[in-house]
């Protein structure tokens, strides 16, 4: 910290700021939310442009990642088809706690406008899920505010082992 | 006084049909009306068994015997130029008679001509596979085998394209039901979760227009959110939703919608 923004007036004329553990891991986690690259559909190509230059995602540390394995949330952009249903609860079990779901757009809510054999009506079918958003497809400032509000969400929730890891089953 | 009807579910069903409605038939036109198709036609027929035969739209539909397609493809092929098989694939008219038509539709670039090879099988027959004339054959006649679950004779690899290997059913039959039977409906909680997670999990919701704002389990009136499972009485109090919280978040300046500037332009 450069020497004259310090502010000896204040904290005790320390250089420091005071918080507790939930808070400071609250922040690290809320601001470095890392999302599972996961377009299925065309809710996707909205997800990306949230991603690129003009809405930017970086700013929320939200940056996608290719491995479940490194991700924190995954957006389910899309159609799920029942083929496919296997593989995200697959993709969604790798994920490491704690880890949260956004189901983006008409079809991973509730299937949408595919009401027929193949799809699955709702990814809360196979797996819990912590945030709808509406729309065909919603757009990025919806997907924006949807990250926004799972950052609110972290923040409430106590950071320790007390949270309870979510299951379907 | 009017029956009542449900009305759930109501814009998905069509209000109203015509009951005299006829559906138009396309015209058909006699094969000698066409220079071309009237000597491919005499080139089919003076090797192969041809019922029926006439124009539809500028093209030739051509019926022909079940185990003759092979040998019929290979000769329009190698000797009268319709060297694509642009599409191929089956009609279900198990309701009518218990058969099912397919069809070949086979395209030549130099006499600039479409000719549809048709034929009739009977519900469980297996098709000769021409795979092996054209390669484009072996997806489609996946296909076949994936939508109508009709085989093919000679194929390299007869399984199911589209749907799971697992998949029960054949979802082009006109008999199996659009929003699917009951393996379909349950297809994924079986195989994720197993048959005794049926009644956990619950069946389909499939009326996707269902809101009902007074089911504070399941739905949540933004701006206006109670806790999990209170019930609704019309006058929740306003809840502003803002980014931050009151307090503000450590080490993240505090956004405020006054702060906030208001972009008008769409076209900035």
């Amino acid at each position: 910290m450069a020497q004259h923004k310090v502010n000896y007036t204040q904290d005790g004329g320390l250089p420091v700021a005071l918080t507790s553990i939930d808070k400071i891991v609250n922040w690290g986690r809320s601001n470095s939310i890392w999302a599972l690259t996961y377009g299925l559909a065309c809710c996707g190509i909205e997800m990306m442009a949230s991603g690129a230059s003009r809405f930017d995602f970086d700013r929320y540390g939200t940056i996608f990642r290719a491995s479940p394995r490194q991700a924190d949330v995954m957006i389910v952009a899309g159609t799920l088809t029942k083929k496919h249903a296997e593989f995200i609860k697959r993709l969604y079990d790798q994920m490491t706690e704690p880890r949260w779901v956004i189901s983006m757009g008409s079809c991973a809510n509730t299937g949408g406008m595919f009401n027929t054999y193949a799809t699955v009506q709702g990814v809360d079918r196979i797996i819990p899920v912590d945030l709808y958003l509406p729309g065909c497809a919603p757009r990025p400032e919806t997907l924006q505010y949807g990250v926004m509000l799972l950052q609110k969400k972290i923040r409430a929730n106590k950071a320790g082992n007390a949270q309870k890891p979510k299951r379907l089953m | 006084m009017r029956a009542y009807t449900p009305k759930n579910d109501v814009q998905a069903k069509a209000y109203y049909t015509d009951r005299y409605y006829v559906a138009p038939q396309v015209p058909k036109q006699k094969v000698e009306t066409d220079e071309v198709f009237s000597h491919d036609l005499a080139a089919i027929k003076a090797k192969f068994d041809v019922k029926e035969a006439f124009i539809q739209v500028g093209q030739m539909i051509v019926y022909i015997n079940a185990n003759d397609i092979y040998a019929v493809l290979e000769y329009m092929r190698d000797e009268l130029t319709y060297t694509q098989l642009s599409e191929m694939s089956a009609i279900d008219w198990l309701a009518k008679d218990n058969t099912f038509e397919i069809f070949y539709q086979m395209l030549s670039m130099s006499k600039r001509k479409r000719i549809r090879i048709k034929f009739f099988i009977n519900n469980g027959d297996a098709v000769d596979s021409v795979e092996k004339l054209f390669r484009c054959a072996d997806w489609s006649e996946r296909e076949m085998f994936d939508m109508f679950g009709i085989e093919a004779n000679n194929h390299p690899f007869m399984k199911r394209i589209l749907l799971p290997y697992d998949w029960q059913g054949y979802p082009l039959l006109k008999t199996y039901p659009l929003q699917g039977d009951e393996f379909a409906a349950w297809y994924e909680v079986d195989k994720i979760y197993g048959k005794e997670a049926r009644e956990e999990i619950g069946p389909e919701i499939r009326d996707t227009a269902r809101v009902d704002r007074y089911d504070s389990e399941r739905f949540s009136r933004l701006g206006f959110e109670v806790p999990k499972g209170t019930e609704i009485t019309g006058d929740e109090p306003r809840n502003p939703q803002e980014y931050q919280e009151e307090g503000g978040v450590f080490l993240i300046k505090k956004f405020t919608k006054e702060s906030s500037t208001v972009i008008d332009d769409p076209q900035r």
